[in-house]
């Protein structure tokens, strides 16, 4: 995309963009380490990850206030436009995965402290969390060079974790009629897999609207929307 | 730019058919079609010299007045062409009325300024006249400001209020266009927004033409839009979509401001 006769406006856009992949990034290092901290019981990473969340937050709301002085300011059009809103959507799904890695952190923390060995080993889990991990850099990698095929990749990826999540859900289940007295870690751990689960709902969202920015089609809630991204 | 894309959703007033405009030997417009639709605003936005104030004023003729102009194509209006020798042009113009970017009273009182225009056309009785005046001025939301001093010149009215007195005289005559070339960029931003509110009421029972340089006005007010350059067409269609999602890069770049 050439440049704005305005070099300010260029200026102001690019210093969102560079913001949200910023915010991105630190989202991206806080879910990853959520994720290995619940596997290796590293109580000190995850008080870590939780106190990362401040910052996350600090960044949405930067980020949001930027948008509104853009729209202000600017009053962008077409592409602009689109990417604008775009990202103040975006925002709102990092910081919600920020938050879900937080709650992975903390429920971590209670099982590990609470059940210590008693904590099944769940393969589905793992593969879960680096799928979900995958998900999401795969979403701001699409957003950094605004590519359409990587967003639609992510979108489809999405099924995988579906699949995932409802077999950990299957295996849990299982596991507490076998003992009851499992029945509490069981449940800590199917909000850990929820959480995860959620992340790579927002890693869809934010492919959805590198989509939107790209092409101007809005796939959003349109039953299959890996199909209609295909079209996109 | 394919057949499709000239037409509008529902009845079109005007039916624009690769019409070519000439000063001289400069062309000015080239082959341009398009559709201007019933009881809708569309506005025609581009760069300076790309040819939208040209394309306007062939709707009413206005370009007669000036030795070395012409007009190739079709402009079709109830049926007929409306670049045809044997239109008659002052009845054509009480048809499709304009106005212009500075406000042009008459110097004249504001009940005259309004009941100048319908004398040409309608023998109105006085009390027809007074029915008639008052009726313009309510539509042009100036009733209110000017009830009490009808008698006085036109031109002791604010530059907001001349130029929605303009817009009454035009509509006075009960056109069934009214073209506007850049009637707010001599206005403040509350008379602006005035006149923009006024043309929104106006579409219910006028087709509206709009030429404008701002870009957020025509996509505030219009239903459909054109994006001209050197005297094409080069994109026509839905403002919703143009503004959101244009389909050239020519207009993208224009309406983003990354044009040059």
């Amino acid at each position: 995309m050439s440049s704005h006769l305005s070099k300010q406006f260029d200026l102001e856009l690019e210093g969102v963009r560079t913001r949200v992949l910023q915010m991105g990034g630190l989202v991206e290092r806080q879910l990853m380490a959520a994720i290995d901290a619940f596997n290796t019981g590293n109580i000190e990473a995850m008080q870590e990850v939780v106190r990362t969340d401040a910052e996350v937050d600090a960044y949405e709301v930067g980020i949001d206030e930027d948008c509104t002085l853009l729209i202000a300011r600017r009053q962008p059009a077409a592409c602009d436009l689109r990417l604008v809103m775009a990202i103040s959507r975006i925002v709102t799904d990092l910081e919600r995965s920020g938050d879900k890695a937080a709650k992975i952190a903390n429920k971590s923390r209670k099982l590990h402290r609470v059940s210590g060995q008693r904590i099944p080993r769940l393969s589905d889990l793992h593969h879960c969390g680096s799928l979900v991990a995958a998900m999401l850099q795969g979403a701001l990698d699409s957003l950094a060079r605004m590519d359409v095929d990587a967003a639609r990749q992510v979108i489809r990826a999405d099924k995988e974790i579906d699949a995932a999540f409802n077999s950990i859900l299957r295996q849990l289940v299982t596991y507490m009629m076998e003992d009851p007295r499992t029945i509490s870690e069981a449940l800590d751990i199917i909000w850990i897999a929820k959480a995860i689960e959620r992340v790579g709902d927002h890693a869809t969202n934010i492919a959805e609207n590198v989509i939107y920015t790209v092409s101007g089609i809005d796939v959003r809630h349109t039953g299959s929307a890996a199909r209609k991204a295909e079209k996109a | 730019m394919s057949a499709h894309q000239q037409a509008v959703d529902g009845e079109a007033i005007l039916a624009v058919r690769d019409l070519s405009f000439y000063y001289g030997d400069f062309r000015g417009l080239n082959k341009v079609s398009l559709d201007i639709a019933q009881n809708k605003v569309t506005a025609f936005i581009g760069p300076s010299g790309c040819g939208k104030s040209t394309l306007l004023r062939t709707f009413n003729r206005m370009y007669d007045l000036y030795p070395g102009q012409r007009a190739e194509g079709q402009i079709i209006f109830h049926g007929r062409n409306l670049l045809d020798r044997k239109q008659d042009v002052n009845l054509l113009r009480a048809r499709i009325g304009m106005v212009f970017q500075k406000p042009t009273p008459f110097p004249m009182t504001i009940y005259e300024n309004i009941a100048f225009g319908v004398r040409l056309y309608e023998p109105l009785a006085k009390s027809g006249m007074d029915e008639r005046v008052e009726w313009a001025l309510r539509k042009a939301a100036l009733w209110e400001e000017t009830r009490n001093k009808l008698q006085q010149s036109g031109l002791s009215l604010s530059g907001g209020q001349q130029q929605r007195l303009c817009i009454a005289r035009t509509i006075a005559v009960k056109p069934d266009v009214v073209l506007l070339d850049e009637p707010t960029s001599a206005l403040d931003p509350l008379s602006t927004a005035k006149i923009e509110e006024l043309i929104n009421e106006l579409k219910s029972d006028y087709s509206i033409a709009i030429v404008t340089h701002n870009m957020q006005q025509a996509a505030r007010i219009s239903d459909y839009t054109a994006f001209m350059y050197l005297g094409e067409l080069i994109e026509f269609g839905n403002t919703r979509e143009l503004f959101v999602k244009p389909k050239k890069q020519q207009t993208e770049d224009y309406i983003t401001g990354r044009f040059g």
